[in-house]
């Protein structure tokens, strides 16, 4: 029988789940909030760009009010509680989590552009742990810290990215309240609502009034959350420029500042690597969540004896991967975020093309409207080149060969970066060998893009300082004397 | 008549003169020239910085059982050198008693880091127990090479205590030492020189903070900074200039006599955190993990 | 028989095989299994399943009783629905040959027929060319044969490549489809490894089991399978076909494999020319869910034959 084109049919995840509001306001002491100065701007679905909801500007005023909130609730509440308590309520929202999380997926889709399932699969799994691995931690800090003096900090300002809104916002919330410290978090300015369904779960959960505060904005309220003289703690993740810009801020101030920034992390794959598994994990480094993935393995450095092998595979492999509607269970690239990010992206191609490398996009057809990119393989790219260098933030691989693994432990620690690494080879001494000389917070050894509430993540160098997750988690959230 | 010593710079494991040619005078409590020492300039921490970098990855490589031997001589050359630092502290102003206690006290500190070389790994490592076949763990890493201004109130036990926990835990360190009291600094880089301690893993530099800091603090291949408490202008600006290349920065403004300042967290504060990840074959049909 | 390789040339052939990793493996199928089939497309993955199906009896009780009747399944899948695919084979005893080819001899249904002392394949040399030739002279259009799992675990590589060798050399125009239960072997390394070492001693179809012992036909051994085919074709532009067999009992396990396939080797290999299910019950699973694709309604197997 004839067997051409068996192509899959659009399969739709219910949006019925979600009920969107006109308009969003802020969530300050356990009450939604106008902003003060009336200004509300438009969160659009990247994936069409049609127009989702209305959400609060927060500007200077919101802002004293949120952290005023968030003291109040520290001295007077949060600070009280002994750890266990902490903790239950950590677990009680943990669940309300769980319990929502197909609307929590659907909205992180629609808002963000990622493929559902990603965000049913990775991101809100992921979020949910977060909390109930830290709500176990609420009452076990000082075993953590043995011989040692820990105290809470105060209240923590938050800006989290658009990449992983919801997750994000897991890892810094979870562990910020288990430590007994209450939060003033601003989400990224295109991606908000699974934030502020998240402040709709804290009322559920009947967390205290101002123990978790959602300020929504732009930049401009980030500042002035980062520049408040009463906050104590700083946690960020977004672009490297940005947080330099927060660390200067912080000088002269006792904030304790833990900075998640950006990447270019080395791929390497050896000669003897398991070929398939190597192919496919690199596929996982850079086409995972459309590229905007911090530590996305966005240099691959193959060994020379098998790199048209590895080529070849990547580009008949790349022939069965599925851009489009994000809504879509088959999808596996949603949209680009925002169009400002499109261009950029767009710009890192032509930038790629102009330097010289050869690039190659599978033939697939785009939808109409909304915002995207076709996966994208550059060979015979440079370690000079710009696409080489800087971080893309999209589905764009920059691929370089090798000839002897001094060389490429180099090329890899030759960048301002130092976020994460990827190195696939059968031969277990060479694994430890690399991976403790690779200049990098997290090394992916035959696998990658793997995250685990358990597990502590964050970077060398420019990709910023403090850890997220694990054990180490906790340091960023408490002060630490003898 | 007696002969006054020159106090060199300590780069690179070598005695040598600042660049700049140029010396200051050391004086003692009651305003009488002891000694001279090198004004160091930007191009003698440009070469400290060299030489750090070019030192930091063996010194890492060490085993941490020979680091912590190095360092346990550290403490056996000052025991030997006790006169020379009581007598340079009485110099300096301090009563003798004073000035044993503070040698004793540095003694102590060394051979209380010494013991941690070898230990502060075990405490700040975890393996994680990931949901995913994967055996996952976080190990300390030193952060590389780090710019140092050292207390400015005491001569010798805040170098001590700023410096040996750096380099217990594989970094290696350019110092700014104490401007008015650099004797003890000095005297200390030449324990240095005679304690096994490779070239180049510290790297002692006299002068003015002023002068040197604001390189050192911008110099990009400078991975942290350890500063003790000094004028808010220059602490400022230093933090400022370290900005450019994400430099962790650490202000401490410590009384070092105090045994409650050493610590575990000390040597942390100057390590990276690493964490790898690596798949779990199946075997036997059973779920692996750790 | 000639060996066409000596003992050292035919290791180094192997050695450079790549390693497979398993959870890696087990990583790219889950990606596989998430996908979803909704509508026509689930529908022409049930039609194409079913024209990929070799039948199979394979008891100690056959007989040519219970062999007609499996062809009449064969050719007639599910009355009400008269324009469904037919399968592409029955699978039987050499002793069964004769009867399965006269009761196909007007259909396009091949017959296959296991050999070489299937299952457990312990027998002298000279009995399993016996029973090869047996099927072959009966008719057979297709020859399953099962390696040595002993001499290969033994590291006797060349024994099995030879015998392989001889077998495919009697075959004549008959395909020859090498069975390595898998479920026999230590790890994804050795699929790999037999995998490749079938193909280079002629197998046109390489299949995973016997379907006497579990597992059978898992989803990393059939990926670690196709990734060999795959390699193959790149270096060679020859193609190699697949079957999976045993323990592939429902629809939804049989269009995850062939999603499998359309990603790992393309559609090229998604036609029984070059695809195979070894099974027995799945057809009605098939049929079940192509009759619930087409009314609506979740069906009850009172409704399908059982042959």
């Amino acid at each position: 029988m004839s067997t051409t084109n068996w192509n899959l049919e659009p399969s739709l995840e219910s949006t019925a789940v979600v009920q969107l509001k006109d308009q969003y306001e802020l969530f300050i002491n356990g009450q939604w909030q106008a902003p003060k100065a009336k200004k509300y701007f438009a969160t659009i679905n990247p994936s069409d760009e049609s127009h989702l909801s209305n959400i609060a500007w927060a500007t200077e005023a919101d802002v004293d009010l949120a952290v005023k909130a968030a003291r109040n609730a520290y001295e007077n509440v949060w600070s009280k509680l002994s750890g266990a308590e902490r903790g239950k309520y950590l677990f009680r929202i943990a669940r309300l989590m769980q319990e929502k999380a197909r609307e929590l997926a659907v909205l992180e889709t629609l808002d963000g552009g990622k493929p559902i399932k990603e965000s049913r699969d990775i991101d809100i799994p992921l979020a949910c742990n977060h909390f109930f691995y830290y709500a176990g931690w609420a009452d076990k800090l000082q075993e953590a810290f043995a011989g040692q003096q820990i105290e809470s900090l105060g209240v923590a300002g938050q800006i989290t990215p658009w990449n992983f809104p919801l997750l994000m916002l897991a890892w810094k919330i979870a562990p910020a309240l288990a430590c007994g410290n209450t939060v003033v978090l601003k989400p990224a300015e295109t991606t908000s609502l699974t934030a502020l369904k998240f402040a709709e779960i804290c009322q559920e959960a009947g967390l205290p009034a101002g123990v978790v505060n959602i300020i929504t904005g732009y930049g401009d309220t980030g500042a002035a959350l980062v520049v408040h003289p009463d906050v104590n703690k700083i946690a960020f993740t977004g672009s490297t420029a940005v947080g330099k810009q927060i660390q200067k801020a912080c000088i002269g101030t006792d904030k304790k500042l833990t900075l998640e920034l950006g990447g270019k992390s080395a791929n390497i794959i050896l000669e003897d690597a398991a070929v398939d598994q190597a192919v496919e994990g690199v596929i996982n480094a850079i086409f995972y969540n459309q590229g905007h993935v911090c530590c996305a393995g966005s240099r691959l450095y193959v060994q020379e004896s098998i790199s048209a092998q590895v080529i070849e595979k990547l580009k008949f492999r790349l022939q069965s991967i599925y851009v489009g509607n994000p809504l879509d269970k088959n999808t596996d690239i949603g949209a680009i975020n925002s169009k400002k990010q499109l261009e950029t992206i767009e710009k890192y191609i032509s930038l790629g093309r102009e330097e010289g490398a050869e690039i190659y996009q599978p033939a697939c057809q785009l939808p109409s409207k909304g915002y995207y990119c076709l996966p994208t393989l550059f060979t015979d790219v440079a370690q000079s080149a710009r696409i080489a260098q800087e971080e893309i933030f999209g589905p764009v691989l920059a691929i370089q060969t090798f000839r002897t693994i001094d060389e490429v432990l180099q090329k890899a620690n030759n960048s301002p970066y130092g976020l994460a690494a990827g190195v696939w080879t059968d031969k277990g001494a060479r694994i430890f060998g690399l991976s403790s000389q690779l200049r990098a917070g997290v090394v992916w050894a035959n696998t990658y893009n793997k995250f685990d509430p358990a597990s502590p993540f964050g970077g060398y160098k420019e990709s910023g300082f403090g850890r997220e997750g694990g054990v180490h988690g906790l340091s960023a959230y408490l002060k630490i004397t003898n | 008549m007696e002969i006054l010593k020159t106090y060199k710079l300590y780069i690179g494991g070598q005695f040598t003169r600042t660049e700049s040619g140029r010396s200051y005078q050391i004086q003692s409590a009651s305003g009488q020239a002891i000694a001279n020492a090198c004004l160091g300039s930007k191009k003698d921490i440009r070469n400290a910085v060299q030489a750090a970098r070019k030192a930091q990855a063996s010194w890492a490589a060490k085993s941490a059982f020979n680091r912590s031997q190095i360092i346990y001589r550290i403490a056996e050359m000052l025991e030997t050198r006790k006169g020379q630092f009581i007598e340079e502290l009485v110099l300096l102003g301090h009563s003798n008693p004073a000035a044993v206690a503070e040698v004793q006290s540095s003694i102590d500190r060394c051979i209380y880091y010494a013991g941690w070389a070898d230990k502060y790994q075990a405490l700040s490592s975890s393996v994680n127990p990931v949901s995913s076949p994967h055996f996952n763990f976080s190990v300390p890493e030193p952060m590389g090479v780090i710019g140092m201004v050292t207390c400015q109130e005491t001569a010798l036990i805040g170098l001590i205590s700023q410096i040996l926990p750096l380099i217990v835990g594989g970094n290696s360190v350019v110092v700014i030492a104490n401007t008015t009291k650099a004797l003890c600094a000095i005297s200390f880089a030449e324990v240095l020189a005679t304690s096994d301690v490779p070239g180049g893993v510290v790297n002692i530099l006299t002068g003015e903070v002023a002068e040197m800091l604001p390189t050192l603090a911008g110099h990009m291949d400078v991975n942290a900074l350890s500063l003790a408490k000094i004028e808010d202008h220059l602490s400022r600006n230093a933090q400022e200039a370290a900005v450019d290349n994400l430099k962790r920065c650490q202000l401490y403004n410590l009384d070092y006599f105090d045994s409650k300042n050493q610590g575990l967290h000390f040597i942390t504060d100057f390590q990276e955190i690493k964490t790898t990840w690596h798949p779990i074959e199946q075997i036997a049909g059973g779920a692996a993990g750790y | 028989m000639q060996p066409k390789y000596t003992p050292q040339e035919l290791l180094v052939r192997l050695k450079s095989a790549p390693p497979i990793d398993q959870i890696g493996t087990h990583e790219r199928i889950s990606k596989i299994q998430s996908r979803s089939l909704k509508g026509p497309a689930k529908l022409h993955g049930l039609r194409l399943a079913l024209s990929m199906i070799d039948l199979t009896t394979l008891e100690g009780k056959d007989t040519p009783s219970k062999v007609r009747q499996l062809c009449i399944k064969a050719q007639h899948l599910h009355g009400i629905n008269p324009d469904l695919p037919k399968v592409a084979a029955v699978c039987v005893y050499p002793t069964m040959v004769g009867v399965a080819k006269k009761a196909l001899e007007n259909s396009t249904i091949k017959v296959a027929a296991v050999s070489t002392a299937f299952p457990s394949g312990q027998a002298p040399f000279e009995v399993k060319k016996l029973d090869t030739l047996y099927a072959l002279e009966h008719g057979a259009d297709e020859i399953d044969m099962v390696i040595s799992r002993g001499h290969f675990l033994a590291g006797e590589y060349n024994y099995v490549f030879d015998e392989i060798a001889a077998i495919k050399a009697l075959c004549g125009s008959a395909r020859l489809k090498v069975i390595f239960e898998t479920a026999e072997l230590d790890s994804l390394d050795q699929v790999r490894r037999i995998s490749d070492l079938a193909i280079a001693a002629g197998a046109n179809f390489i299949k995973t089991s016997t379907g006497k012992i579990q597992p059978a036909a898992t989803f990393p051994v059939v990926l670690t399978m196709l990734g060999a085919i795959k390699d193959h074709f790149d270096k060679t532009g020859q193609m190699i076909g697949m079957k999976p067999a045993g323990g592939i009992s429902s629809a939804k396990i049989a269009l995850q494999h062939l999603l499998l396939v359309k990603e790992v080797l393309g559609e090229a290999w998604l036609t029984n020319e070059w695809y195979r299910f070894g099974a027995s019950s799945l057809a009605n699973d098939l049929l079940m869910q192509y009759q619930k694709q087409l009314t609506g309604k979740y069906q009850s197997a009172a409704y399908f034959s059982i042959d």
